[in-house]
């Protein structure tokens, strides 16, 4: 039965039914019960936003609370993986990547492939990301692309706490390794969730909206904002598709690529800077493979080329806008 | 009686190190004609400390390596036949001819790969040794690093996290003096890498490592402890190698003749000999008998890489999830 709940609680709720399901599940992460050796409350904290408060007395043993040493417990938990856990890791915030990239990249994404096939990885590593907290340069960035290069690994951009739940217990299920990236704005986004389990498979878009004049792609957190400019610019008599491709890695090329050719049209929406970037990898896809059926010029909308600002007022210009969004949907439409 | 070992694992460590031996100087022949691609990083001279190490360990005990892997992955039981065919690039390798020499692994035998990451393995072996800890099994996990791996921030985070955790992991340093073509003498701060233990609240301690029977019986202390439930051990290996950092490492940095004094006094096969035939355990014959049987078990392992087939171009595509 679905009721209402948050992208954290939907997250926590996938956790802990997948840790009943499986033993081999557990959790670890800075402060993912909190109070470790202090002489306070255990599970203090449950995470530093409380994504997994509750977890450590549910399930004794499973929920272990690290040292500040990104490199030592995301490596910790790739060799858990790679001796029968199904160890679910947590990167506070994706920024930190920088101190433990080689357990992500050299290592784990590695393993499968350069041991001939005769290694499995089964390892997720939850972390949050993304502009709008007033978090700054080190603590908002929105790194997917980055992830999304490396071949070996996974890489899921949920925008809503359906979605949430959903992909992260195929997360948690997949044999490879995962990158789990949890916009920290949505955490208390409300959303219908059935109470019971399931999995959502990776590499199938959601097809949020459908329309004949342009189609959005958009990821994480932009999706709404999509959702939001396309009610407007239907409101204008534009009809948008709005596409969620859920994963960026593997990608659902299909959909996106079907939907250009009914409607010629295509913006893209990403919070990442824009070289590099999954709006750059998107147009590339269609400029490569339906060009033919282009009636525009590709429009991305993206943040600017520069570190996110502090300053509520430059943070809120770096984010792309419901506004930007229309504004280019509207000038894919009339374009002539 | 020179240590616990009785005759059949005397027997079984010798062949050990002759097959190390025999391994890496067929290889160090052999690169030098060029028809073995890429980088090799020979192990020869530091034979006694992965069998003294890995004679404790059964499969279900996982250890890291490090680009100097061929030993440990002898010692552990990976297959010299398929690790030949892998550093020869072909499809009948342990990696299937994709990972090569810096990369052979075989996960059945507890092998988690040589690694050709300075430092990467001992976060791996401190989850490979939780999940042990969390199963109950008794397992362990050894991770093998260098003098210079020593000076990685991995390694000291591993170190924290295997106390903080109570984890069944030993921590083996191979202070072979060079990492690369630097001195360890220069680039590690302390006297010893086993004087860093106390700063991560584990023993540490400091272990001849071209006496076998000195590291077997340092290993067994340390590797029973851990299985018993009390924590991690920083074991530091004094060693040398034989060879450069890779083949083709002309070593203008080591003193002249330092090489050849090694092998001459303080050989591990050597002493390994000289003691097991004194105390009468053993005879010259049998361990003549072994370095035979090793040097015909190369010698296939060499005739059958060479005529083994490459990868085909289908296998370029395949062991990812997904390929674009």
């Amino acid at each position: 039965m679905a009721r209402k709940i948050t992208y954290q609680q939907a997250i926590n709720e996938a956790l802990d039914q997948e840790m009943s399901r499986d033993p081999s599940v557990i959790v670890m992460g800075e402060d993912n019960a909190g109070g470790a050796g202090a002489p306070g409350e255990e599970d203090a904290w449950g995470g530093v936003l409380g994504v997994t408060k509750g977890l450590f007395h549910k399930h004794p043993g499973r929920v272990l609370d690290t040292p500040i040493s990104e490199s030592g417990f995301i490596g910790a938990a790739v060799g858990a993986a790679c001796n029968g856990l199904r160890p679910v890791a947590e990167l506070m915030f994706v920024d930190f990547m920088g101190v433990c990239l080689d357990q992500i990249f050299n290592q784990a994404a590695k393993f499968k492939y350069m041991f001939g096939g005769k290694a499995q990885t089964p390892v997720v590593i939850r972390t949050m990301y993304g502009a709008g907290f007033r978090a700054a340069a080190q603590h908002s960035q929105c790194l997917y692309n980055v992830f999304t290069h490396i071949p070996g690994l996974k890489v899921v951009v949920p925008s809503n706490p359906y979605d949430a739940k959903g992909l992260l217990i195929q997360a948690i299920r997949d044999n490879d390794p995962v990158i789990f990236m949890e916009h920290k704005v949505l955490y208390t986004m409300q959303g219908e969730v059935p109470e019971e389990s399931y999995a959502i498979p990776f590499g199938e878009a959601n097809v949020l909206r459908e329309g004949d004049d342009v189609t959005i792609v958009a990821f994480g957190r932009m999706v709404n904002f999509a959702s939001e400019a396309a009610a407007a610019a239907q409101k204008k008599g534009v009809h948008c598709e709005v596409i969620d491709p859920r994963t960026t890695s593997p990608l659902d090329e299909d959909t996106i690529l079907e939907s250009v050719e009914k409607t010629g049209r295509l913006v893209v929406v990403d919070e990442s800077n824009p070289r590099c970037s999954m709006a750059s990898d998107i147009a590339g896809l269609v400029a490569q493979k339906a060009f033919g059926a282009l009636k525009a010029p590709i429009e991305l909308v993206t943040a600017p080329h520069v570190p996110v600002p502090f300053s509520d007022a430059l943070e809120d210009l770096y984010v792309p806008s419901v506004a930007r969004i229309e504004a280019a949907i509207i000038k894919a439409k009339e374009y002539k | 009686m020179t240590s616990t070992l009785n005759r059949e694992g005397l027997l079984k460590a010798y062949r050990t190190m002759r097959t190390i031996r025999e391994f890496e100087e067929r290889v160090h022949a052999d690169f030098a004609t060029g028809e073995i691609p890429g980088f090799v990083h020979l192990y020869a001279g530091e034979e006694a400390s992965a069998t003294g190490v890995c004679m404790h360990l059964d499969r279900k005990d996982y250890i890291a390596s490090t680009h100097r892997g061929h030993g440990h992955c002898i010692a552990k039981g990976v297959d010299p036949v398929g690790m030949m065919a892998e550093i020869w690039g072909k499809a009948t390798g342990t990696c299937k001819g994709k990972g090569g020499s810096m990369h052979i692994a075989d996960l059945s035998v507890g092998m988690l790969g040589a690694n050709g990451i300075v430092g990467g393995g001992g976060p791996l072996i401190c989850g490979t040794a939780l999940a042990g800890k969390l199963r109950g099994d008794r397992s362990v996990g050894v991770c093998f690093f260098g003098d210079g791996a020593s000076n990685q921030g991995t390694i000291f985070e591993a170190m924290n996290l295997a106390t903080v955790w109570n984890l069944p992991a030993i921590f083996v340093a191979e202070n072979n003096g060079y990492a690369e073509a630097t001195s360890s003498n220069y680039s590690v701060a302390c006297d010893n890498i086993a004087d860093r233990a106390s700063a991560f609240g584990m023993p540490g301690v400091i272990v001849d490592g071209f006496d076998f029977f000195a590291v077997h019986e340092a290993a067994g202390e340390a590797i029973e402890r851990a299985r018993n439930g009390g924590g991690p051990t920083l074991l530091e290996v004094k060693v040398s190698r034989y060879y450069g950092h890779f083949e083709g490492d002309q070593q203008r940095y080591r003193a002249a003749g330092e090489v050849q004094a090694l092998r001459e006094t303080r050989d591990c096969l050597l002493q390994f000999r000289r003691r097991v035939t004194a105390s009468g355990e053993i005879t010259e014959a049998q361990l003549d008998a072994i370095d035979a049987e090793v040097k015909a078990l190369i010698d296939d392992s060499v005739a059958k890489a060479k005529a083994d087939p490459k990868p085909a171009a289908a296998d370029l595509m395949t062991d990812v999830y997904v390929s674009y």
